[in-house]
């Protein structure tokens, strides 16, 4: 239980997606501006990180892995070279499915997500995170915790960002600074305020 | 047949004028983590211009043949095999830099730049114009990998590709490098600095006060 813990805390904190591996950059600039929209795209992450990394954590040891598909009778099978190509294929159908069924059966949810969804198959958060859940070799259940945790990391910085540029639009930014340019400065000094966690060892 | 000053406009535009990253806001998941030394941030922008002009390139050619509703998912698998193949070479001939780069060679397929520039260009566009426009925004993506990558490298650890440049303290030189350069989020301050320096020379660039 410790080390689902520390492992889960260390998703959130230290090796946050967004702050120190720069994962889902894209949309964590442009949809950053309000914090209302910010918190929606946040849970909508979690939830398909929770999802597709623990999925793609069992297609990858039952189909991709060296010797996996020993239950065929291949077992010198190695097609882990397909895993890429897989794993967009698996992101991209998880929310397809989940946009469908929120749409049946959450209406008042899939109103609150729906815009966001497909921006998040494209969403390099997702997809890193399960990169790392493969390169790390976590089991199933580390990647239930890992996904989880991820997200909730990324929902949490889009949030602080957001509510950040909320407040900076009273101040005066010289021209060409304003925008973007100041943005990614903001970004920066979070960063360095998010390793300060990196200290802490579990 | 576009005629040549077209086709300079669309291989050249992008690398200041209209940058992806800088103006666009594209592609910046792996800009800010593969240009702690300027080998990876070579590396990393030649795997991007190649896989941006390829996949513009064979998107465009079959254009006329995909439906609107699964184009998503056809770009995606075109993108994807390109970047399979980058991979694997990288693998094989250089495989101390694919370790390092570790997820962001993978990380290419959801690199807003390819996406992007696929939907909004070679979707319409003949294949050499997309082509050539695949390896603009490569350009353009490639000029801010290597000068943040050159600064970083530079300043931050005192070498360019590995090789000394400035003599280090420790080493018994002058030069006290910049531990904050070797920091993840250095980069951002670099590149929120470069779009700076870029916009006060290119005015229209600038933003709309709020």
């Amino acid at each position: 239980m410790e080390h689902y813990i520390s492992l889960f805390v260390k998703a959130v904190f230290i090796e946050n997606l967004a702050l120190s591996f720069f994962l889902g950059m894209c949309t964590f600039l442009a949809v950053s501006k309000k914090v209302t929209t910010s918190i929606g795209l946040g849970i909508a992450v979690i939830v398909v990180l929770g999802i597709s990394v623990p999925v793609n954590n069992l297609v990858y040891h039952a189909v991709l892995a060296p010797g996996s598909l020993a239950w065929l009778g291949y077992p010198d099978a190695d097609l882990s070279f397909l895993r890429f190509l897989t794993f967009i294929g698996v992101i991209a159908a998880l929310v397809q499915i989940l946009e469908m069924a929120l749409d049946k059966f959450f209406p008042a949810l899939y109103n609150a997500l729906g815009i966001f969804l497909p921006l998040i198959t494209v969403n390099c958060a997702i997809f890193g995170a399960v990169s790392f859940m493969v390169e790390r070799n976590y089991n199933f259940g580390e990647s239930v915790v890992y996904g989880i945790g991820a997200g909730v990391g990324w929902a949490l910085a889009i949030t602080l960002l957001a509510g950040i540029r909320e407040k900076m639009k009273y101040s005066d930014v010289p021209d060409g600074l304003r925008g973007l340019g100041i943005t990614f400065i903001t970004v920066g000094l979070m960063g360095l305020g998010f390793m300060s966690f990196s200290g802490i060892s579990l | 047949m576009a005629d040549s000053k077209e086709m300079k406009a669309v291989l050249f535009g992008p690398v200041l004028a209209n940058n992806p990253i800088a103006l666009q806001v594209l592609g910046i998941c792996s800009a800010l983590a593969v240009t702690s030394s300027l080998k990876n941030a070579l590396i990393m922008s030649i795997a991007l211009t190649l896989v941006t002009a390829f996949s513009s390139f064979f998107i465009s050619l079959i254009r006329n043949q995909i439906p609107s509703s699964v184009r998503i998912i056809v770009q995606m698998t075109i993108i994807a095999s390109l970047v399979i193949v980058v991979d694997q070479v990288l693998q094989a001939f250089s495989y101390a830099t694919a370790k390092e780069l570790s997820v962001f060679v993978g990380l290419i397929i959801t690199n807003c730049i390819v996406m992007g520039r696929a939907e909004a260009y070679a979707m319409k566009s003949p294949p050499l114009m997309s082509f050539l426009d695949g390896i603009g925004n490569g350009l353009g993506y490639s000029v801010v990998l290597l000068t943040v990558g050159f600064i970083r490298e530079l300043f931050g650890k005192g070498s360019l590709f590995g090789v000394d440049i400035i003599p280090l303290v420790q080493d018994g030189g002058w030069y006290q490098p910049m531990g904050l350069l070797i920091l993840p989020p250095s980069a951002f301050f670099i590149i929120g600095l470069f779009i700076w320096v870029l916009r006060t020379f290119k005015k229209d660039q600038v933003e709309a006060k709020a």
